[in-house]
């Protein structure tokens, strides 16, 4: 028997955008009914001319001649920019959709879990929902019976079983939908980003869980945008990239080499349009974020023990007190720094439709290398706004103070003293 | 160890009814959620399955019993109505279900997989709820208006069966239809309403001129509905209805059963796509 769980061959995926020509039924239902000969060549020929010219505008390759193989036991994560094709390679491994082209094998049984809470009824309970999510899941009548006590206790939501979820916040609802999840028992499992929800003890809890599935030793496709996710848990990554396979190697390197990439814009970065790793309610969003000096100049590159300013452009719901989170993550994805105004006893609360709220770290505590920022804004609750991950990234380069041998990421001077044997009294 | 091929596939589809048997606890869960749910947060609930034919008799009974004078046999109008009615609502519910079945389950279809037959399947077999309701208020019915039912009752099952088959095989041409055109949807309401006159549910099919009623057996919905009437009311079977013209109704009905299957199958692989 072979130890290969999911081998992948030359996989690509065309979509057509737009406008299309053969969307007629017409067109349609003769896709079905054996092919008529054409009585004149030349016109096949014009046709195909025709409609090669119309489907280079109008084509779009989502995933274009991916290989590879994946052992079993092993974690891969995928990661890469929005468009790059990971979502669209876990459906077809899915078997959501089909490819376009090239072939992929699977051995074992497969659970995939591209959302929680897929299939979720608002008017049903929470106790029905769980057997209606198990079985479009794939689990059976019997699993879901045995595991039901199990599901109830991971999700927390014990009093409110027999309420329908409508009634649920959106916390409970999320941990209920995960709990279910969580206790599919495939051989291989294919996970989509299902980690970006809920509060922060309850993602602590997934990531745990996910860490578990890792650690029995089951095959697990980990698509994230969560750089720490994929360090943490992944022994593989694939990066992504125009629907190609850019690198495939260690988490660690391709995580560093990934951050890095994204470091060409000098400490500013518009997020208005920003869509990746992103979520929350949005009433308040995050417009911009930018890195400057002391005089508000814009700086993505600092030394060790040089002031930070970061300013967090914000757009939304005006008159509401706010609580803002910002995160510095290093290279492979570790939370290095975090800031929080409820920690700093600062209270941020917003008047205008448009605010611009600044955290100055007075002497960054950074040791060199690359390090992202994440933007987190909540409200007096604590309920998610807008969470905008790893959206600007600095360098912290400090060649000019001389060399530097620690490879922590963070560098706090201490005093040193030495007392040598001679010195001590005996 | 199972292992799954995942490759693009051409041409026509085969049914892939083992995958569906797989998945028939999913089905099961399907049904029972669209039972469950139906009548939710409603005041009268379960009792609107109940009115909803009931107000449609008395409307035809004064219509077309009263006022237009439509025979309707030995039976009392009302009964006569009724015992057409219930077969026919329970077409119209399982075609409008199954054809907007896909469309409102897209969540599903993008988000995970199984055989999208049983999508479907679920509004076909979830109707049969109603059904039995409704089967029980036309007993009641009965008793009220002093009709006796017969043996010939035990031949209804194979009559429903008729009716799932019909309203399944054109459930699933419409709803693979209904995920790439959502003319579906507008035209749904008319062809049902059509369908409704040209099959022998207010009126009996004697008052149709006797060479043209070979083309009613042309609708599968004839022999069911007249077939009920039969069975439960009793009278002669109408001479268009003999065996061979009812074997023509019946493969009618597997064909369109059979294509809408594959049609289905085939179109399903760009379901996910363009939904």
């Amino acid at each position: 028997m072979n130890d290969i769980a999911i081998r992948v061959e030359n996989l690509s995926k065309r979509y057509r955008i737009g406008v299309e020509r053969h969307d007629t039924l017409r067109d349609a239902l003769s896709s079905f009914l054996p092919r008529i000969p054409r009585l004149h060549p030349q016109d096949k020929e014009i046709r195909e001319i025709r409609d090669h010219s119309w489907q280079k505008e109008s084509e779009f390759w989502a995933l274009r001649d991916v290989s590879f193989e994946i052992k079993r036991g092993e974690v891969v994560g995928v990661i890469g920019r929005n468009g790059a094709g990971k979502s669209t390679l876990l459906k077809i491994l899915s078997r959501i959709t089909e490819p376009t082209t090239g072939l992929a094998e699977i051995h074992g049984r497969v659970g995939s879990l591209l959302e929680v809470g897929t299939g979720f009824h608002p008017e049903l309970t929470g106790r029905e929902n769980i057997y209606l999510n198990g079985a479009i899941l794939g689990m059976k009548r019997t699993e879901i019976d045995r595991k039901f006590d199990e599901i109830v206790a991971f999700s927390e939501i014990e009093k409110f079983l027999d309420t329908p979820v409508k009634r649920y916040s959106s916390g409970m609802y999320v941990r209920l939908a995960f709990a279910v999840a969580a206790h599919l028992e495939p051989e291989i499992l294919l996970v989509d980003e299902v980690l970006a929800v809920g509060d922060a003890a309850f993602q602590k809890k997934c990531v745990g869980k996910m860490g578990d599935v890792a650690r029995e030793g089951r095959t697990v496709l980990f698509v994230s945008h969560n750089l720490g996710i994929i360090v943490d848990l992944c022994t593989r990554a694939i990066l992504l990239s125009g629907g190609r396979i850019s690198r495939d190697s260690l988490p660690a390197d391709i995580v560093a080499g990934y951050i890095a990439h994204d470091s060409m814009h000098h400490g500013y970065r518009d997020l208005r349009f920003w869509n990746e790793e992103r979520s929350g309610t949005g009433d308040l969003r995050v417009t911009y974020v930018c890195t400057t000096d002391v005089g508000g100049k814009l700086k993505s590159k600092y030394s060790y023990g040089e002031p930070i300013c970061i300013h967090v452009g914000t757009e939304g719901k005006s008159g509401t007190e706010c609580v803002v989170g910002i995160s510095i993550r290093n290279s492979s994805g570790q939370l290095v720094l975090h800031y929080s105004n409820l920690d700093d006893r600062a209270e941020v609360f917003l008047t205008g439709e448009k605010s611009e709220i600044v955290l100055v770290i007075p002497s960054n505590p950074l040791n060199d290398g690359e390090y992202s920022l994440t933007v987190w804004l909540g409200d007096a609750f604590n309920l998610l706004r807008d969470r905008v991950g790893n959206c600007l990234s600095f360098r912290v380069n400090s060649e000019a103070l001389g060399r530097v041998v620690s490879l922590a990421s963070v560098r706090m001077s201490g005093n040193w003293s030495v007392k040598n044997a001679s010195g001590f009294e005996h | 160890m199972s292992t799954i091929l995942i490759r693009p596939t051409r041409g026509l589809a085969s049914l892939g009814l083992r995958a569906v048997w797989e998945y028939r606890e999913l089905l099961f869960f399907l049904v029972w959620r669209d039972v469950k749910v139906r009548y939710k947060q409603t005041a009268l609930g379960v009792l609107w399955v109940i009115l909803q034919p009931l107000v449609s008799m008395a409307i035809f009974t004064v219509l077309f019993g009263v006022l237009l004078k439509v025979p309707s046999g030995d039976a009392p109008y009302p009964v006569f109505a009724f015992a057409g009615l219930l077969p026919w609502n329970y077409f119209s519910q399982s075609l409008t279900r199954a054809s907007t079945s896909l469309v409102q389950s897209s969540h599903l279809i993008t988000k995970i997989y199984f055989p999208r037959l049983v999508i479907p399947l679920s509004g076909v077999f979830s109707s049969l709820v109603d059904f039995a309701i409704s089967f029980a208020v036309l007993l009641i019915l009965m008793l009220l208006y002093g009709v006796t039912p017969t043996a010939r009752m035990l031949l209804l099952p194979a009559l429903l069966l008729l009716a799932l088959v019909t309203a399944l095989g054109f459930g699933l041409w419409l709803s693979a239809l209904n995920v790439k055109y959502r003319d579906v949807g507008y035209l749904l309401p008319f062809l049902i309403q059509i369908w409704m006159y040209l099959t022998p549910v207010v009126y009996g099919s004697a008052l149709i001129p006797e060479r043209y009623r070979f083309l009613l057996s042309l609708n599968p919905m004839t022999g069911v509905v007249e077939g009920f009437r039969w069975a439960l009311l009793g009278g002669e079977l109408e001479s268009y209805l003999s065996a061979p013209l009812l074997a023509l109704s019946v493969g009618i009905a597997l064909v369109v059963l059979v294509s809408g299957a594959l049609f289905f199958r085939t179109t399903e692989r760009s379901f996910a796509d363009i939904v």
